[in-house]
Order: C-alpha cells, then structure tokens, then sequence
C-alpha cells in the first residue's frame, strides 16, 4: 500500500465523519500478537507518521516519540494514590500493564508552547506569516479511552466554538489513534463516574485490549474507521473467537467494577449551588496554588499569549502557552486580578471543570483520569472536595 | 488569527490620561462592528488590549477606539501617533440591544470611560429616533475634568429630544450641573420603568448599585444590560482567560443582561 | 387659610409620603414658605441649624469651604429632597454650606418648634425618624461610593 499521508479525502473529512461505529461493524474484532504490535507501530513510521507512545523516563511514563514496540513500557506498571506515583516492575511483560502518566495529548495537539505568527518590517507595515505546521501526522498509540474522551472535549474547544482554532486543528485532523483500553484502574481513578472508560466506544481508528500478558499474550483489536481497517489489513492478525471477545470484554468489567473512587451524581448543579460554602476555604489552606492539576489534566486548555520582538524591531511574532487559572495574574485586569485569594482560584478551577464546563461547551470537562489527585503535592482529591459538599448538604 | 493591519489617522486626547484614536480599516469585517463589540488592538511588538468601540456604526471607513492609559500595553496604543499602524482583530462580542429596545424608552447610564462603549450605541438611538420612546442619558464622571465627550453631550443637548444630565462625585463652584452619585439622577429621569430598556457601563460596583437603583424604581431585571469586563486575550473561545462563571466574556458578553447576572455579581471573586 | 395651605403641600411632598394625615397639620404650624435667589446661602456652615427644608422647586448644592481653595460641592439636591439634618443632631449645627444653584423654592420647618412638638408627640418623632434614617442611610451610600472614587486611576 502506498503512504497514508496526506490522503486527500483525510484533509476535507472531520474525525467524525472517520469513525465507524465499532457497534455497528459486522466484524467482531481481530487478534494480533506482539509481532503484529511490531508491525503496526513499523507500518506507521513507514507511512510517515511521527509515532508518540508511552515510555519509561526519568520514573515515570510518559507520552514520547518511540521507534518501535520495544519502547513500550514492557513490564512495568504504576502505583498511583493522592500526592503519590511509582513506578514498579510486573511480574509479567505486558505493553500496557500501567494506567496513564502525566502525559496527555494535548502535549501534542495543543503543545505547551505553540507560535502563532511572525510578521517582518516591511516599510511602515508588516508581512505576516502564520506558524508553519508539523511535518508529519502524529500517530498515538496506547492512548486510554479517559484521554480519548479528554481529546474530544478538547475538539469542541478548538473546533466547535464561532472560531476554530487552525494550530489544533492541523496536528488533530491527521492525527491516528490507536487506543488501549485499560486492564486495570489506578485507585485514583474514576473515569467510570464520568461515563469516559474504562473501554474506549469511539474516536480511535483501531482499539487494543490486551489480554493474558502472563500466558497467550495477545492483543484484541477493534476498528473504529476505515483507516484502522486498512491498516490492520497489512497486519497479521487472525479473527477472533468468541472466548477472545469474552476475554476482552472481561477485561474491560473487571477494571470497572475496580474503581474505587466516584464523583458524585448532578456534581454541575451541586457546586453552582454552593459558590460560597466553607469548603472552598478549607480546600484553600491546603491548596499550595501550584497549578500542577492544570498541567496534568488533559483537558486544560487556558493559554497565555507571549509578544516577541527583535531589538531592532524588524521582527515581531506572538506565542501561546500553557496557563494555569492557579497563577495570580490569570484574572488580571487594569487595578488587580479578580481571583485574588486561593480560595477564589481552586473555586475556579473546580467549577470549571466540574461544572460551568457545561455550560460554556456543553458537556462536563472533567474524564476521571485521577491525574489532578496523583499528581497534587498535598493529595486534594476533587471527588473527595465534591463529596464533602454534597454531604453538608445531606446533613 | 492573524491582526489586520490599520493605520491611525487621528489622535485626540479627551482627559489626561485618555485619547481617541481614529483608524483607518477597509476590512468590511471590521466595518461591521454592532454597538458595543470590542477589538484586541494591537501596538506592534507590545500587545493586545481589548477595546470597545467607541465611534459610529453608520461612519464608514473610520475604525475609533477611546483608550485609556492604564498599563504597558494601553500605554503603547494611546501613544502611537497619526501614520503609525496598529494591529486590529475582531469584532468580537456581544451587542447592545438596540433593535430588541426599539419602541420602549431608553435610559443610558454611564460611569466614567463606560460613556465610551455606550456612544456607538446612544449614535445608532440617535440615528433612528423615531424608533425609540423616551431617551434619558445619565453620565456619571469623577470631576468636571473627568467627563468624557462634554462637547459631543452638550451637543446632543441642545439639538436632540432627549434628556441628558451630568453628575460628578465632588466639584469646585464653578460648575453647575449635579454633584453626586450618579444613581441620584434616576428618580428624577425621564422613562417609564414598565417600558425601558437601560443600558449601562462603567466600573463594576457602579454598574452593580446602578442596577439596584434601576430595579428600585421598577426596571425589569431583564431590560437592564451591562457590559462587564474580564481579562481578555484572544477573543476567541480558546484561551480561557475572560472566564466568569458559567459565561466567556468574550462570546456570551460584554453586554449582557442583568437578570444572568444577578446572581453571580454577589460571589466574592468570580 | 395659610396654614391649611401649608399642610397640603406638606403632605405632597416626597419626604412626608404616607405621613399619617393628621401630621401635616401639626407640622405646618412649624411650617413657612421660603425663597432663595441663584447664589443665595439657604445657611453656612456654622451657624445654628434653625431649619431643615423641603425643597419644592430648583436644585441646591452642599458645600465645603476650604482655605486657599475654592468651595467644593460634595453633593446637588433638588425638586423633591430635603436639606439639612444636622437640627436632628445636637449642638444643632450645620456642618456645611447650602447654596441655591437657581431659583429656589422651598418650606422652611422651624427646627426648635419641629423638636418641641416631636417631646410631646412622640408619634410624630417616631413618623419623622422612620423618613430621616434611610435618607442618611442613602446619604452615607452614596459617600462611600463617592470616596471609594470608582472612576479614578485604578491603583
């Protein structure tokens, strides 16, 4: 087969349009083997895309160019709990035996630092250029159904508002998404609550499940558009069996019925209720305002714009990056920020998130990855916060 | 997206640390501009700041901007001078309700620079008078020296039907016309309460006691509209910057009406 | 006659809304009509409050007198309000100059006579209380608004 990139029709056809719903399919899925692992992630790079997976670095596992299946974080897995991460071997040599790490897609969709445009003096006016666009199409593989979910919402921010955001679209419209649906749940977890996981429905072209890593090792492949197809295709792979079906779908109820963490039913209307109550001072006296949550949770979006100039004034450009609604300056106009306090800030980013995320694109921003409850230095756990204003309700 | 580029063509300074700038724009999207939207105008290699219209929607060709000097980047749009070029993107934002207060009285009040975003609104009343019932302008400004368009007010004043009067917080004895919040001037102005529209700005906790003194006197929650203000900076949905409550200043404002807003002007720090 | 005169417009005006209808008459024994020309002192600063007044017609301007400086109007009242509160206070005396700003016309309610039949009617106290105490608390609203100086260079 020749390239996948640039197929036209791929630049004139939105993600959705893409997807083939895996329900509708009359195929029931394939098995491909740690080979075909190595195939696919090969017949991508062949292809021309720039392949980002997870990998083991400075102990942690992150989101990385890789060069292949050995890459892969092969036998590991993660601790998780509020304030804490770990990595620790498995006894097995499973590919996706962790559950996710700091990394997100919005690290490349949506890039921490992101130029906009540069203009060159020309006389009294300015020549601009826009930003110039990656090389080469992003292909993800062993992306969780949360960060799935978490990519969506972020396509409403960029893509659905009067503006559509062309940085975004750009890197997200070539993008191929091999999810990997997830084995096991993190005690931080809580993607069940927000109807984001623990199984990936849509939004991907091909979804893995892995099963058995300790015995008959293998992957259970799911489409989820014509792309994935074609590229299963150049794959060994045979048909699955009803027991590899039963497997996966195993797989899946096992790691639901695992989360041990919940968000509260109707949180939007719970929390605009409560803009005033003692809680969001007892959060703030905890709360170090450091915005590590913002940086890990893959739906923030808020940026800052950065203006550049030479010296000699030739050349201006601007930039974006990422923000935190934690910073002081984030509310900032003429006279003082408006969110002055912590209290105001983690408000902010709670009902945000949870709540006036609705209201602004529609549905809740929030995926239940646990990140934010992982990655806090003092351990705040927004389901917990969310709970302990619903029961002073209860009370 | 990209600023298109306007060259300034007039610069006047209207109080010691405010100027009107006059740009010259042929893009028919900026043209377009409804009452109340505002640009990011950009000062080249500085920044953006987002500014409200201030001139006439029906001028064709003149893009004006009343700016007022209170940091690094408004600083370097109130400086440049006739000939240089500023960076323009917009409109963006919602509108004044001139066509929805079409037939009821109109009751404008201003605090300060808030008269600035109203004018575009208070020329379009104007230019369709017959349209609109009663017009009451109601200025507020901090000394006589602090009130923004006297001469463009006074004019009015004389010409038009319609009832104008200026309120400053403190005086000398040379001026004549009201001393006082600007709110003492409702109960004496011209409209009916059961069939108004009101349309006001400035700062926020004026806009605040300006809307209870309206609701005072009868004014329908839903007919009074303000133009709130948040940190803005792209405009377009995606920063995230202008966040207040459940809205994007920058989509679902600046004007916007009291009655959604009623509710959230009373959180602490939102 | 005069004084039936009197309590009728008393009893009109904005302040004595609802005052029950015997009190206009009781009030306009204290009651007399005044005029002020364009630049005429209603009192100064100073000087013993004899009177508060209703203003019936024309705009008056509160001010303060400050040495090397001119005066400065810290507030503008007209058709409808009262001027003075201070004769309500002890030692009953104006804490700054009233001006008419036009022509002012105006009932002038004596202040001792107003005080003397309040000791003895305590109802009529109570009635004129229930109107002085939210036009202060107005006043004192609007001063803080005044001074907070909302249009001013944001610090």
């Amino acid at each position: 087969m020749g390239t996948l990139y640039p197929p036209r029709y791929l630049l004139t056809h939105s993600l959705r349009s893409r997807t083939i719903s895996t329900t509708k399919s009359h195929d029931r899925g394939s098995i491909i083997g740690i080979d075909g692992l190595q195939a696919l992630i090969r017949r991508l790079r062949h292809d021309g895309f720039r392949t980002i997976g997870p990998t083991v670095r400075d102990g942690a596992i992150l989101y990385e160019d890789i060069e292949s299946a050995d890459d892969l974080p092969i036998g590991w897995t993660d601790e998780q709990e509020a304030g804490r991460y770990r990595l620790r071997r498995r006894d097995d040599q499973a590919r996706f035996g962790y559950v996710v790490g700091p990394h997100a897609l919005k690290r490349f969709l949506h890039p921490p630092k992101q130029p906009l445009w540069q203009a060159v003096k020309d006389g009294d006016d300015y020549a601009f250029e826009a930003a110039t666009v990656p090389e080469r199409p992003f292909a993800f593989i062993g992306v969780r159904p949360c960060d799935i979910r978490a990519m969506t919402i972020q396509d409403r921010v960029f893509e659905e508002g009067a503006y559509a955001d062309t940085h975004y679209q750009v890197r997200r419209t070539g993008a191929f998404i091999i999810a990997v649906n997830c084995a096991e749940a993190a005690p931080t977890c809580f993607c069940t609550s927000m109807g984001s996981g623990p199984k990936a429905e849509s939004a991907f072209d091909l979804a893995l499940t892995e099963l058995d890593p300790a015995a008959d090792h293998r992957f259970f492949v799911e489409i989820g558009s014509e792309l994935g197809s074609d590229l299963l295709a150049t794959l060994p792979h045979r048909k699955a069996t009803q027991a590899d079906v039963d497997a996966a779908s195993a797989v899946s109820a096992r790691t639901a019925a695992s989360m041990t963490r919940h968000m509260p039913d109707d949180v939007q209307n719970l929390l605009m209720r409560n803009l005033d109550h003692p809680r969001w001072d007892n959060v703030a006296e905890r709360c170090l305002t450091c915005g590590n949550c913002t940086m890990v949770c893959p739906t923030c979006f808020c940026t800052e714009v950065d203006e550049d100039m030479t010296f000699d004034g030739e050349v201006i450009g601007r930039s974006r990056q990422w923000t935190s609604c934690f910073g002081i300056d984030f509310s900032y106009i003429h006279g003082g920020s408006i969110r002055h306090s912590a209290r105001s800030r983690y408000r902010q980013w709670m009902t945000h998130k949870l709540a006036t995320w609705h209201d602004q694109f529609g549905e809740s921003g929030c995926v239940g990855c646990g990140r934010c409850i992982t990655w806090c230095p003092v351990g705040i756990d927004i389901t917990d916060e969310a709970k302990a204003i619903q029961d002073s309700e209860t009370a | 997206m990209v600023p298109s580029l306007a060259r300034v063509t007039t610069r006047h300074q209207e109080l010691g640390d405010t100027w009107t700038l006059e740009l010259e724009a042929d893009d028919p999207d900026l043209l377009a501009f409804k009452p109340g939207q505002f640009n990011m105008l950009y000062a080249p290699g500085v920044g953006e700041a987002a500014i409200s219209v201030s001139g006439d929607p029906s001028d064709a060709g003149r893009l004006i901007h009343t700016i007022r000097d209170v940091g690094k980047t408004s600083h370097a749009l109130a400086s440049l001078e006739p000939g240089m070029t500023a960076g323009v993107r917009g409109p963006f934002g919602t509108a004044w309700p001139v066509e929805a207060a079409e037939g009821t009285d109109v009751v404008v009040v201003s605090g300060g620079l808030g008269l600035a975003p109203l004018r575009p609104a208070i020329y379009h009343i104007l230019a369709h008078r017959e349209r609109y019932g009663r017009v009451a302008i109601l200025a507020g400004a901090r000394g006589v020296k602090g009130i923004l368009f006297p001469n463009q007010l006074a004019a009015w004043r004389r010409h038009l039907d319609l009832q104008i009067e200026i309120s400053v917080d403190h005086a000398d004895t040379s001026w004549r016309g009201h001393v006082g919040v600007v709110t003492n001037l409702i109960p004496s102005a011209d409209f009916d309460p059961a069939d108004t529209t009101a349309l006001v700005c400035g700062p926020e906790i004026m806009m605040r006691f300006t809307a209870n003194a309206l609701l005072d006197s009868g004014v329908a929650e839903n007919t009074i509209h303000l133009s709130m203000e948040r940190h803005m900076k792209c405009g377009l949905g995606h920063c995230g910057r202008c966040q207040y409550g459940p809205y994007l200043i920058c989509r679902d404002g600046p004007v916007m009406s009291y009655d959604r807003l009623s509710r959230l002007l009373t959180v602490k720090d939102l | 006659m005069q004084q039936q005169g009197l309590g009728d417009i008393i009893a009109a005006h904005r302040f004595f809304k609802d005052l029950d209808p015997s009190f206009p008459e009781l009030v306009s024994g204290c009651a007399k009509n005044v005029r002020f020309g364009v630049g005429d002192y209603l009192f100064h600063e100073g000087d013993g409050a004899a009177a508060f007044y209703l203003i019936r017609h024309g705009r008056v301007s509160l001010e303060i007198k400050a040495p090397g400086r001119q005066s400065m109007q810290f507030m503008t009242v007209g058709e409808g309000d009262i001027v003075g509160i201070s004769w309500l206070v002890p030692p009953y005396c104006w804490s700054y100059d009233a001006k008419a700003l036009e022509l002012v016309r105006a009932i002038a309610l004596d202040a001792t006579c107003l005080r003397d039949k309040c000791e003895t009617d305590n109802h009529l106290g109570y009635e004129l209380m229930k109107r002085f105490v939210p036009e202060l608390a107005l006043r004192l609203h609007c001063t803080r608004l005044q001074l907070l100086d909302l249009y001013g260079k944001p610090t």
